[in-house]
């Protein structure tokens, strides 16, 4: 009846009963959870909270709470940094050294990974692909709406699945890539894995549905004039990151579901009898890991393209290499997961080739860099915040760049491999890539959300916070890789290597203090809401200046529908050359618009998933198939009763909302078109 | 003003060489003869590399304060997007570093190709010091094929002699890495990886697991004794003197999940069991590797295609020198 | 503020274009074919380790899989006319078709659930060896797919009995036959590495 909950092996309560950190962390969600309960309630919003966002199609709502998912993923998965942090900074010793034992460090950097790469990078890529994505192309929505708020439910569910994991059972011990045999059975009997398996497979799915929605965006719905030559680099990059999504993400689910065999049906895939490989698993994990790693950072790369020109009052320097540079970082990134295993005795030929395509993808990279570059010089630099940011990656990036070819050298590698030169390797490149062009993004495109900046007096010091505090993380752990420790190490014998994890350890704390700036940078804009009775009031649609892409034309925030009318395109930047050139004129006639109506289908097929993920975990049979056949029964019945018609903003109502939106902006001191 | 300035300079190099001389950095100080030529190869990459990413660090603040908003009487050219000659130099300069560090990276991959025996101990005409190593649930196992010895945790090699160490695993992937000598190598349940290390310097060299194991990994570490070639014989008779023996059923027992395990010594070995362990026979009754696939070969094509033969010839047990 | 107007090219039914949906399902198609690309690889690498067990070829029944590889792809013939019929407005001859299409589907999903019943009696199971793991999830992935194609199709016959040839239909239809001859592909793809290549 209750499947594994009847097993003692399975430990469901153990954590929360012999591990006070567990169980005041479960009690604090919890007592959050009711709090944030009560306070809907109270204040009647349950309504507005179905209408307006669990059932919206609109993009920019569902860009929102993509948004919203990363950040609350982002403080769970900085929380078990901080841990780690903190343990490895008293570990010296033996096994009960520093406050974790083994049993749950391991835990936390498993979780750590996963969910910094899963469930915070990657909705937060989707968030701000489906906020400005659409606008940039000129679109009044993505090709489809509903699938949209689909996979944000499936995200979602994936997400809420792996942080059940924290109360109930245990995660994995096994790192974020889970190898085998360590994740089989024998080396994984409970049900730590079996989370990582199905997350990963709720959020594996998600991704694919809302890659193929955008790839379908690109392609189908720019707005007349826009080809691809005249496409932001943003929806370059975009277009070239959900293409990769949907080349890898069905590696990803193959492996996942070869090693769902093994622990489920008893099938010999990745075990060591049987006729089992362990290797294989590690191949189709770096074949999708790889081109992953490019998912992430080209959209990042997309970032600083648009903010840089932005900031620099200047337009791109070399378009067209940029464009090509991705193209080429497109094919390269399938040719080189091998370099994830110079140390797995491949030969001289396979190392050789790896290595060498390896350092190819630098050419590329440092072709963006220069480009970056070359757009700053001669230009008006502003530094405002999202400068900030851009400045800081390009200024960090190049580093882990430099790290990056120094591992990609075969020989040099079998000295890094694992160690925490590898680990400083990756987070250089990440956070200083990857987070900080995020942050960036964030921060530039919230005005175009909200309609007001977030403080820039925190938005600075959060900048200098997180920039600072990387290089005292990270330079340590890259010194510590060098004198011979490896990476996931719950203690360690050698005295010399403690100073340098507690500066590493101080790092982390400096990080701690950038992220309750950006938290304190919400908070006020919270704040602002209230004031404002929850209607913020709509403003000027330009606030940074000099902005060259089409989401900067209409007002913050947009309308529903985003365009009224729809612009057309004759260059690349085509804002700015309506600003430059006053081809922007102000409609009078409007007409009717259709929209699309909202549906709760994808919440409850999302719900039931995360229901279905439970009970498989769990071997709840009944469960699981009660669940099953409720999504499945969800999506059918959404094919038919749905409402797929939509409905039509009448003509007034848009005019009511433009001029609305133009007494604003003349209010607020704009001036007459 | 100024002096502070150049006080804190000073100040913060110093405490930088401090930290980093102050304890032993293992690969940028290594005894090995791979482990130098890794080193020599990291830094010059780093060297190579710093060529451009410290101009590229500089441009980006000296852009910042020289194209600064506030200076109005700069150079301003708000369209200028396309330089044909600027975009040459962009994608030929990283062309020319990588093509460099792909030389460089393709040479030393060819010579120091772990499975290869090490030039300058051909060179020698040295006869290769035979290790066997098994990963195990969290210890490892190093049984020397010649000597007829193994122990737990712990190796003696004499200095100046190549060694030539099997690596396998019993039930998770690990890796062998002593930081001193150089080159990471997986040891993989049912593979036999092949590592070539000298040490040219006597010592005692920590060397750990360097692929995570599970529970007890951050505890397998060993220690690497190089010494003269009379230590090592007085080492092995030592190890000779203890009684306990390594055949399969203390084998076996080995296999059990054990953490932190303090050095052992087996004075005789069981002569096929290495064979036996890469190949998953050694509980009774079970069918080694090599013979399941010597079955698929006779069954189909497939089989016969996909089967590789070269196990017995390298790890076949060997005669024991007195 | 706002952006130059062109009239022409105000598009008031922005979601409703049907090539679009057309579109997006050749993506998902192509990231389809990704996912039967790793399983054929990773039938590949696990062509021969029978653990000293039965091979692949001691069971390889040809004749038998030949009929279900014919009643397959009789049963994309009889898909193509269905949209023959669908361009044609004729909706009795498009029900007709389909329903030719599900009936040859089904007996193909009984033939394979009928050798995987044959296969499980003689002890032959996924647990056996790598090699019958990777034959089973390769052969049933493509069977699942086969039934949600059976499932979609029940659905379609309910939706083409209660809004006939609307629109939608249409952009429905357009995506199942594709659907449906990309199944028929990824057969002959199965057809000839697990079972002609697997009987030598």
């Amino acid at each position: 009846m209750f499947g594994r909950f009847t097993d003692p092996t399975a430990e469901a309560f153990s954590a929360l009963q012999h591990e006070p950190i567990v169980l005041y962390t479960v009690l604090t969600i919890m007592v959050l959870g009711i709090l944030v309960f009560t306070v809907i309630t109270l204040c009647g919003w349950w309504g507005t909270l179905w209408r307006n966002w669990i059932t919206t199609v609109d993009h920019k709502r569902i860009g929102i709470m993509y948004v919203v998912l990363a950040l609350v993923m982002l403080v769970r998965g900085f929380a078990d940094a901080l841990m780690m942090r903190l343990h490895q900074a008293m570990a010296l010793g033996n096994e009960s050294a520093g406050y974790l034992p083994p049993d749950h460090y391991d835990q936390i950097f498993t979780a750590h990974g996963v969910i910094m790469i899963f469930f915070m990078a990657t909705p937060l890529l989707f968030g701000l692909f489906n906020y400005i994505l659409p606008l940039q192309i000129g679109a009044r929505d993505v090709a489809f709406p509903f699938l949209n708020n689909l996979g944000f439910w499936i995200t979602f569910a994936g997400a809420v699945l792996i942080n059940i994991s924290l109360g109930v059972g245990n995660f994995g011990r096994v790192g974020w890539l889970a190898y085998p045999p360590l994740s089989e059975l024998s080396g994984s009997p409970d049900t730590g894995v079996d989370y990582y398996l199905w997350s990963l497979q709720l959020s594996g799915i998600a991704t694919t549905i809302s890659a193929i929605n955008f790839v379908a965006t690109i392609i189908k719905m720019r707005v007349s004039g826009m080809t691809m030559m005249k496409l932001p680099v943003f929806c370059w990059t975009a277009l070239v990151a959900n293409v990769l999504i949907l080349m890898i993400y069905p590696v990803l689910t193959v492996a996942l579901a070869l090693l769902i065999g093994d622990r489920y049906l008893g099938m010999h895939f990745f075990t060591n009898d049987g006729g089992g490989n362990p290797m294989v698993w590690i191949n189709y994990v770096w074949i999708f890991g790889h081109p992953e790693v490019y998912v992430l950072v080209l959209p990042a790369f997309g970032i600083l393209s648009e903010v840089v020109p932005t900031f620099s009052s200047k337009c791109l320097f070399g378009y067209t290499s940029m464009i090509w540079a991705i193209l080429v970082i497109l094919v390269l990134s399938f040719l080189v997961w091998a370099h994830h295993f110079f140390t797995m005795g491949g030969g001289i030929s396979v190392n050789t080739f790896f290595s060498v395509a390896t350092m190819v993808i630098a050419v590329p990279t440092g072709v963006k860099i220069f480009n970056w570059l070359f757009t700053m010089y001669k230009g008006r630099i502003r530094l405002e915040p999202p400068m900030l940011w851009c400045m800081g990656m390009i200024f960090t990036f190049v580093g882990g760049g430099l790290t990056g070819v120094m591992l990609s050298i075969a020989p040099a590698d079998w000295q890094f491999h694992n160690s925490l030169f590898l680990v400083a390797h990756f987070h250089h490149t990440i956070i200083g890539g990857v987070v900080f062009a995020y942050l960036a993004g964030l921060v530039y495109w919230f005005p175009k959300a909200f309609g007001i900046k977030l403080n820039r007096a925190l938005g600075i010091a959060s900048f200098w916070c997180w920039f600072i505090g990387f290089y005292f993380s990270f330079f340590p752990l890259y010194i510590l890789g060098l004198m011979g420790a490896t990476r996931r190490l719950q203690h360690y014998i050698e005295p010399s290597w403690q100073p340098y994890f507690i500066i590493a350890m101080i790092g982390a704390l400096i990080i701690a203090l950038g992220i309750l700036f950006t938290v304190l940078q919400l908070l006020l804009v919270v704040w602002y809401g209230i004031k404002h009775k929850g209607r913020l009031p709509v403003r000027e649609n330009d606030p940074w200046g000099d902005t060259r892409t089409l989401e900067w034309s209409i007002s913050s925030p947009p309308p529903p529908y985003n365009f009224a009318i729809l612009p057309s395109v004759t260059t690349l930047d085509a804002y700015w050359h309506m600003k430059t050139e006053g081809t922007q004129c102000k409609p009078t006639r409007f007409s009717r618009i259709h929209m699309p109506s909202n549906t709760s289908a994808g919440f409850w097929v999302g719900i039931l998933a995360l229901i279905l993920g439970f009970a498989l975990v769990w071997h709840i049979w009944w469960l699981v198939a009660f669940s099953f056949i409720g999504v499945i029964s969800v999506i059918i019945l959404h094919s038919f009763i749905g409402d797929h018609c939509g409905y039509y903003l009448s003509a007034m109502e848009v005019q009511k909302t433009e001029d609305a939106f133009t007494a604003a902006y003349l209010k607020a001191g704009g001036k007459e078109i | 003003m100024e002096n502070l300035k150049k006080v804190l300079g000073i100040l913060s190099v110093l405490t930088l060489m401090s930290l980093l001389s102050g304890c032993d950095v293992a690969v940028l100080s290594p005894t090995g003869l791979v482990a130098k030529a890794q080193r020599d190869l990291i830094i010059i990459s780093l060297i190579l590399m710093l060529c451009i990413v410290i101009p590229i660090m500089f441009a980006v603040i000296f852009f910042a304060i020289k194209y600064h908003a506030s200076k109005k009487d700069t150079e301003y050219l708000p369209d200028w997007g396309i330089s044909h000659k600027v975009e040459f130099f962009m994608w030929s300069i990283p062309i020319c570093v990588v093509s460099i560090l792909a030389m460089l990276s393709a040479y030393f991959t060819y010579k120091y190709e772990p499975s290869k025996p090490l030039d300058y101990a051909v060179a020698t005409d040295n006869n290769p010091l035979r290790i066997n190593a098994v990963a195990l649930e969290w210890k490892w196992l190093f049984i020397y094929p010649e000597y007829g010895i193994a122990t737990i945790n712990e190796i003696y090699a004499p200095t100046g002699r190549q060694v030539a160490l099997q690596l396998t695993a019993q039930d998770t992937i690990n890796a062998f890495w002593v930081p001193k000598l150089g080159s990471v190598l997986y040891a993989m349940p049912q593979m036999n990886a092949k590592l070539h290390l000298l040490s040219e310097e006597n010592g005692r060299f920590p060397g750990m697991s360097a692929n995570y194991s599970g529970d007890g990994f951050a505890g397998m570490h060993f220690t690497w004794h190089s010494v003269s070639n009379g230590d090592f014989d007085n080492w092995v008779s030592r190890v000779r003197r203890s009684g306990n023996q390594l055949n399969y059923v203390t084998y076996l027992e080995l296999t059990k999940k054990s953490k932190s395990n303090p050095v052992t010594y087996f004075s005789g070995v069981d002569r096929d069991l290495y064979y036996r362990v890469v190949n998953r026979c050694v509980a009774e009754g079970s069918k080694c590797n090599e013979e399941l696939m010597r079955l698929a070969a006779a069954r189909s094509l497939w089989g016969e295609l996909c089967s590789v033969f070269d196990v017995r010839e390298s790890i076949a047990p060997v005669n024991i020198r007195e | 503020m706002n952006t130059s107007v062109r009239i022409e090219t105000i598009n008031e039914d922005h979601h409703d274009n049907g090539s679009t949906q057309v579109f997006g399902f050749w993506i998902y198609i192509l990231q389809d074919l990704f996912l039967f690309a790793t399983l054929f690889a990773n039938f590949a690498v696990f062509s021969s380790t029978y653990d000293g067990g039965a091979a692949g070829k001691d069971f390889i029944n040809l004749p038998f899989v030949m009929v279900e590889t014919f009643l397959l792809l009789f049963s994309s013939i009889s898909c193509g006319f269905a949209m023959v019929n669908l361009q044609t407005n004729n909706l009795q001859g498009t029900r007709l078709s389909l329903q030719i299409t599900f009936i040859l589907g089904l007996a193909f999903v009984g033939m394979e659930v009928y050798e995987f019943m044959h296969l499980i009696h003689q002890g032959v199971i996924p647990s056996v060896s790598t090699y019958w793991s990777a034959f089973f999830v390769l052969v049933a992935t493509h069977g699942v797919h086969v039934i949600a194609g059976l499932i979609w199709m029940m659905c379609m016959f309910v939706h083409l009995s209660r809004y006939k040839l609307s629109r939608d239909n249409r952009i429905r239809m357009a995506c199942l036959s594709l659907f449906w001859h990309f199944l028929d592909i990824v057969w002959i793809g199965v057809f000839t590495v697990v079972y002609l290549l697997g009987a030598l």
